[in-house]
């Protein structure tokens, strides 16, 4: 497939794929890195969606802490146990080795410290798994280099002065911050537009200009 | 003061605290004394109860209730001495959140209360005479020693749940605390690890408007036949000010007249929020016991979590596995969100399983008793999901 054909096929598909079950893509591929019966911490886990899916296909004993008051009381109410809480500072209330996993879901972008915030999630879990939305997406590159403006998407529906995403980064940039955080990248996966994972061995390069959304499973270094 | 109440009959009061009405009474004989902080033994001893619903076959289904300061045993039923509903009325029964046809559910008087469980209204069976200040000083934790043996005598090894306000949830904490396997789900609502120097202080001030009143009698009006109504009623006005907010007060009174125009330039009760006080101080002496408030009001003072874990309240939840449900309110002042978000971090600290929410309301503290929507879905949806994980059928 030429790239033209490629960039013609993204820009008529249509928007986040989502299974039959109307489970979104990114948060089932989450739920598979995460091995049965596993103690997880959603950090950011909005209504809840990711701790239930994990509940039902995992069987995992799963936390949540999520910033909107909305989203905390929706997940009480499901009886998730679920606090108001903030990656950026209350993280470090959490002792050593708590979890077996703690997912960061579409939040990296969110935070103000992302750094801080991937060392503490290494430090409270045995494994880190992070997803986000990879900013070298062609898409985006066309909006800024092309368009002169800050990129809007599908996903990414905020104008630039009402956005919550602060820290953008794109899958290059994540694999350095994996560097000096001192994470091991046990398993990476790009998915493109539609939510489909690109090939596993295709270059870096061409993730970071495909994909649409990376998933990161990470593990303490030594 | 002219209205703050005139009755002076006392005694159907004072009786309830020995012969409790529409209630349930476990006697603990002398041969199960109650041993307390301050190191003594109380003995013989009562502890009168309500139940509602049933116990099931597993006895695994019981709920235990946890009053505050000056709640009672009545949680879902009507009032023996007011005649008013219960005071969860909107949270306990058939069909709600804390539902009595799926759960056994037991609200025992506290000690140290005046409703029938022994407290200072109680005959002293050593005098044949009321207690009064001879009463042992207690605390949290004592109060939830005699609730345990209570559900001994009941033959309930394990609650479900134990849930409970303010001093209910400085209770509901303690147990978990204390008796962590014997504890399903926990929900500490509006509450904290530890009485704060603000509301160790405004109990002082309640405390001292009783004992300032002459009629008080150094704690013997009971046997003296007099009754400190109007130190108690100033010390309920003033605490009620802190069970709401500025704002609650300003949207239910505003600056309005009560039942005038104009001032009077008097110290009448002009306004409405005066005769509201009022009529709270006044209604309050009618069923309680100026001795209780002292007590209870101590014991909240005393509680100190951390203090049995050297320090770290983190201490006290090490390996339990018990859910908890955590749940503060925007304009509670006298238990802020922060007191709350205390006792997560420690529960998270200790690796304890922990729902947390803080609800939008302008009523202040006393909103964990009011018709609070979010409050009553929250605390359904957190017993659903406990309930499913200790296999507990939905419905009988």
């Amino acid at each position: 497939m030429t790239m033209l054909s490629r960039l013609k096929r993204d820009l008529t598909m249509a928007d986040a794929a989502r299974t039959s079950g109307g489970a979104r893509v990114d948060l089932l591929l989450v739920s598979e890195m995460v091995s049965p019966g596993a103690k997880v911490l959603d950090v950011g886990c909005g209504d809840g969606e990711l701790l239930r899916l994990l509940g039902e296909h995992r069987n995992v004993d799963g936390r949540g802490i999520e910033l909107s008051r909305e989203g905390v009381n929706e997940c009480v109410i499901k009886g998730l146990a679920v606090i108001q809480g903030d990656a950026d500072t209350d993280l470090a209330d959490y002792p050593n080795d708590a979890f077996d996993y703690v997912i960061l879901s579409q939040t990296l972008q969110a935070t103000r410290h992302p750094r801080v915030v991937l060392e503490h999630m290494l430090r409270i879990g045995q494994h880190a798994v992070v997803s986000f939305p990879n900013f070298g997406h062609w898409r985006i590159r066309l909006q800024v280099a092309l368009g002169g403006h800050m990129p809007q998407t599908d996903n990414l529906p905020y104008s630039w002065w009402d956005s919550p995403n602060i820290h953008f980064c794109t899958i290059k940039d994540f694999r350095r911050l994996c560097e000096v955080s001192g994470a091991k990248m046990e398993r990476a996966v790009a998915l493109n537009a539609y939510g489909k994972p690109l090939r596993f061995n295709a270059p870096w390069w061409f993730w970071n200009l495909f994909g649409e959304q990376a998933v990161f499973l990470l593990s303490r270094r030594g | 003061m002219a209205d703050v109440g005139t009755a002076p009959d006392s005694s159907a009061r004072a009786r309830e605290a020995d012969e409790p009405r529409n209630s349930q009474v476990a006697r603990f004989s002398s041969n199960r004394p109650l041993r307390l902080d301050a190191g003594v033994e109380l003995s013989p001893f009562q502890i009168a109860y309500k139940t509602y619903g049933a116990l099931n076959a597993d006895r695994s289904n019981a709920v235990l209730l946890c009053h505050a300061l000056t709640g009672d045993q009545h949680v879902a039923s009507q009032h023996p001495v007011t005649g008013k509903p219960g005071w969860w009325e909107t949270m306990v029964g058939p069909g709600k959140p804390i539902d009595s046809e799926r759960y056994f559910v037991i609200c025992p008087n506290v000690l140290g209360a005046c409703m029938g469980t022994t407290g200072p209204a109680s005959t002293n069976p050593d005098t044949g005479k009321p207690w009064g200040l001879d009463f042992p000083v207690i605390t949290i934790r004592d109060m939830v020693r005699a609730q345990a043996m209570l559900l001994d005598e009941l033959k309930i090894d394990s609650l479900f749940a134990v849930a409970g306000g303010s001093m209910g949830g400085m209770q509901a904490l303690q147990w978990a605390a204390s008796f962590p396997k014997r504890v399903c789900c926990a929900l500490p609502l509006a509450c904290a690890t530890r009485h704060s120097a603000q509301n160790i202080a405004f109990h002082e001030v309640g405390r001292q408007a009783v004992m300032a009143d002459p009629e008080w009698r150094s704690g013997r009006y009971l046997i003296e036949n007099a009754n400190p109504r109007r130190g108690l009623a100033v010390a309920r006005m003033g605490a009620h000010i802190t069970y709401l907010s500025d704002a609650a007060l300003h949207r239910k009174f505003g600056r309005k007249f009560q039942d005038r125009d104009n001032p009077t330039f008097s110290f009448d009760a002009d306004f409405e929020v005066e005769s509201y006080l009022r009529h709270q101080g006044s209604s309050f002496v009618e069923r309680f016991d100026a001795n209780s408030y002292l007590y209870l009001t101590r014991a909240m003072d005393y509680f100190d979590l951390a203090a049995d874990y050297d320090g770290v309240v983190a201490n006290a939840f090490r390996g339990a596995d018990t859910r908890f449900c955590v749940v503060s309110f925007t304009s509670d002042w006298l238990f802020p969100t922060s007191d709350s978000r205390a006792i997560v971090h420690a529960l998270n600290a200790s690796g304890a399983r922990v729902s947390f929410a803080e609800i939008v309301t302008d009523k202040g503290h006393d909103a964990f008793l009011l018709d609070e929507p979010e409050l009553l879905a929250i605390v359904r949806g957190f017993l659903d999901g406990a309930a499913k994980a200790r296999g507990l059928n939905s419905a009988k």
